[in-house]
């Protein structure tokens, strides 16, 4: 789960770590309050998920609380296109009004998951403010490294090595080597599956600050972080996938005209990928899950087909525990509910497949059916070519 | 011969109780597995569809013999009853459970470490834990641990490992002429307590089985790994699958993420460092028994 800046910067304050001091606001008039509260010189920041805000315009300096308010008008409602948000780009609904520091250094420091290696690892590089794919591919070696157990925190010589990597000395040393520890903690008890602070300010103060930063939560820890949970903005998200997880579904919205509805992702993943190899392009990814009823499949049904793109269906189901019997009924309700405006394919496999066939061939809707993956996808495609 | 569970696997069921725990261990035990009883804290001494209930894991292993359990216990409280039987010096520890939290299976991992370091130390067998959030392992004819059904399964030659849940079931499917030694999903989280190696070096030591199929998907390097361990350790045959060719890129992981593995995972990189190693990689998933069968045959 993602979460905004500012909702990043309020988690990370409750554990002491820096940050700039700053104020959200939705209109320009607050804007201005904020601006004058925080001394007139300001920086406006566009809210929304997606990174490159400062390239796409939505993020600017302001002299002053006049400025803030003319920026915080340009910014409020306006669609925000970086290189994240695809061309569509995003309405921005609030922006957050952080006082103006006096930079020195500008540093990278970034915590994630190494699943080779089972723990967290805290990435830093003196080359903050860009990305750190860029500086990966350039010059890997300008990146530390430090894994860090995550049972027993940031040990102090961990925290001193990245301290050391970023080239800090003196006050900042200090200062950086208890932002790192923070951070640490921060990360592993809220269960965090990124911390990712770019740039990592030093000011010329000698203060270390967090000017930006990004996190993201595991979703499956979110029952014991509801706070969390409730910073969900789901205006970032996908209508159709937001509707979609609300019935237990999984899904995913992509360009082809081939909608698929599967259990199981990786199954999914498979069929999309035969359907491809047959000359077609999926138009989602769908996992109904474990159950496939006749619920989930009507609901299945009307999201892959709010989707105008798709011109025909396929329906691959590997009966387990669910009997394809079962499975077939399901979907001979919710066709007749839902009225087949386009052609549908259904492959059935598993438990009581012979029952489930015959439950299809009876049912007189036109549905046609087919004996493995590769016999199903070449039917589909073909149905979507309009053949 | 198979690889970790057969007929003389002593199973309990943690979460016995509970809905799926209930009706999966009447479905395993209808397969023929050796079913000994189940764990819910607080109903021991019950008995429960048959089957005899204890308090704890402890207490399992000591009154019926268990060692090996199967968990369907809630998220929130799944790792915990993963050390619990690990604990109790459970040899098989198949967690079923999907959701649960990375934190909680870092700790998990760790206390496994731990406990395994002391198990051998006194001469006793370390744990192994299959999952979180895998359909279980199956060895046809002898024992079903798991949630896969059961009756798509002949014994035979082919071994299975898989990522994937339901992509197993179709490499079953395929394979039902030549049938399967033992298939082992090892679950999708991106912590999994057996990884492809764990099964493949099994596999290669496991004289009932002749050749195996590997199901890949996009994410993470275990494939890569994998394909390394195979081309230094494993004489037999392998086919491989990588689901995912389609998807699109950066929706699931995270950059942060792509980064620390080195700029992999995606299917096309997978698929090649397969090739590399003279794996059998097959694009379509629709070829996975083909393949094995005629690479058995040529063996």
């Amino acid at each position: 789960m993602k979460v905004h800046e500012y909702q990043a910067k309020e988690i990370l304050r409750r554990y002491g770590v820096p940050t700039p001091r700053g104020i959200v606001v939705d209109n320009p008039e607050a804007a201005r309050a904020a601006a004058k509260e925080l001394g007139g010189r300001v920086v406006v920041k566009a809210q929304i998920h997606a990174g490159g805000r400062g390239k796409g315009g939505g993020v600017k300096l302001a002299k002053d609380s006049d400025e803030a308010v003319e920026l915080a008008k340009k910014i409020i409602g306006m669609t925000l296109i970086t290189h994240q948000t695809g061309p569509e780009g995003r309405i921005v609904g609030k922006v957050l009004i952080e006082e103006a520091l006096n930079i020195d250094k500008e540093l990278y420091l970034g915590i994630t998951l190494d699943r080779r290696i089972g723990m967290p690892v805290i990435m830093a590089s003196k080359q903050g403010g860009m990305e750190i794919e860029e500086v990966a591919e350039r010059d890997p070696s300008a990146i530390h490294r430090e894994p860090i157990d995550g049972v027993l925190g940031t040990l102090p010589f961990q925290a001193r090595a990245v301290a050391n990597a970023l080239g800090l000395t003196g006050d900042s040393y200090k200062k950086c080597i208890d932002f790192v520890q923070k951070l640490m903690r921060c990360y592993i008890e809220m269960d965090a599956s990124l911390a990712e602070i770019n740039p990592l300010l030093v000011t010329k103060e000698g203060d270390v600050l967090a000017l930006d930063c990004k996190m993201n939560f595991d979703d499956n820890a979110m029952f014991r972080h509801k706070d969390v949970a409730e910073m969900r903005d789901l205006k970032e998200e996908d209508p159709l996938e937001v509707e979609a997880s609300q019935f237990g579904l999984n899904y995913i919205k992509l360009d082809g005209n081939v909608g698929c509805m599967v259990n199981g992702a990786g199954l999914a993943m498979a069929t999309m990928d035969i359907i491809k190899l047959a000359g077609g392009q999926p138009a989602n990814f769908l996992d109904v899950g474990g159950g496939a009823s006749a619920e989930q499949v009507r609901n299945a049904f009307r999201i892959i087909l709010s989707d105008a793109n798709v011109k025909a269906i396929l329906i691959n189901i590997f009966g387990g525990i669910m009997r394809c019997d079962r499975i077939a009924e399901g979907v001979v309700s919710a066709s007749r509910e839902v009225g087949l405006p386009v052609p549908v394919v259904v492959r059935l496999e598993g438990t009581n497949v012979e029952l489930g066939k015959e439950i299809l061939a009876k049912s007189g809707l036109p549905l046609i059916t087919a004996d493995g993956m590769w016999d199903a996808a070449q039917k589909v495609v073909a149905a979507a070519q309009g053949k | 011969m198979a690889i970790w569970a057969d007929k003389n696997t002593r199973v309990i069921v943690q979460g016995i109780t509970g809905r799926e725990g209930t009706f999966h261990a009447i479905q395993c035990r209808e397969y023929g597995t050796n079913m000994v009883g189940g764990v819910t804290p607080g109903k021991g001494g019950t008995t429960h569809e048959g089957f005899a209930v204890f308090n704890s894991v402890r207490e399992a292993r000591e009154k019926a013999g268990a060692n090996c359990s199967l968990i369907f216990v809630p998220p929130p409280f799944a790792a915990d009853a993963v050390m619990e039987a690990a604990d109790a010096g459970i040899e098989l520890i198949i967690c079923i459970t999907e959701g649960i939290p990375v934190n909680d299976m870092i700790r998990a991992h760790d206390f496994l470490k731990k406990s395994n370091a002391r198990a051998i130390q006194s001469g006793a067998a370390p744990s192994r834990l299959i999952g979180p959030n895998c359909p279980g392992i199956i060895t046809p004819g002898e024992a079903k641990i798991g949630i896969m059904p059961g009756h798509i399964h002949r014994p035979g030659p082919i071994g299975i490992v898989s990522r994937s849940g339901t992509l197993t079931y179709e490499a079953v499917g395929q394979t039902r002429a030549l049938g399967q030694s033992t298939a082992v999903g090892i679950g999708g989280d991106p912590l999994p307590g057996t990884n492809f190696i764990d099964c493949l070096a099994a596999f290669e030591n496991d004289p009932a089985t002749e050749a195996i199929i590997m199901i890949g998907e996009i994410g993470g390097s275990a494939e890569e790994e994998a394909a390394a361990f195979v081309k230094a350790n494993v004489t037999k045959p392998v086919v491989a699958f990588i689901a995912g060719q389609t998807a699109p890129p950066g929706r699931r992981m995270g950059h942060a993420g792509a980064i620390i593995s080195g700029g992999k995972g995606t299917a096309s990189e997978k698929m090649d460092a397969l090739k590399a190693v003279g794996i059998h990689v097959v694009e379509a998933p629709s070829e996975m028994g083909a393949k094995v069968a005629e690479v058995w045959k040529g063996r």
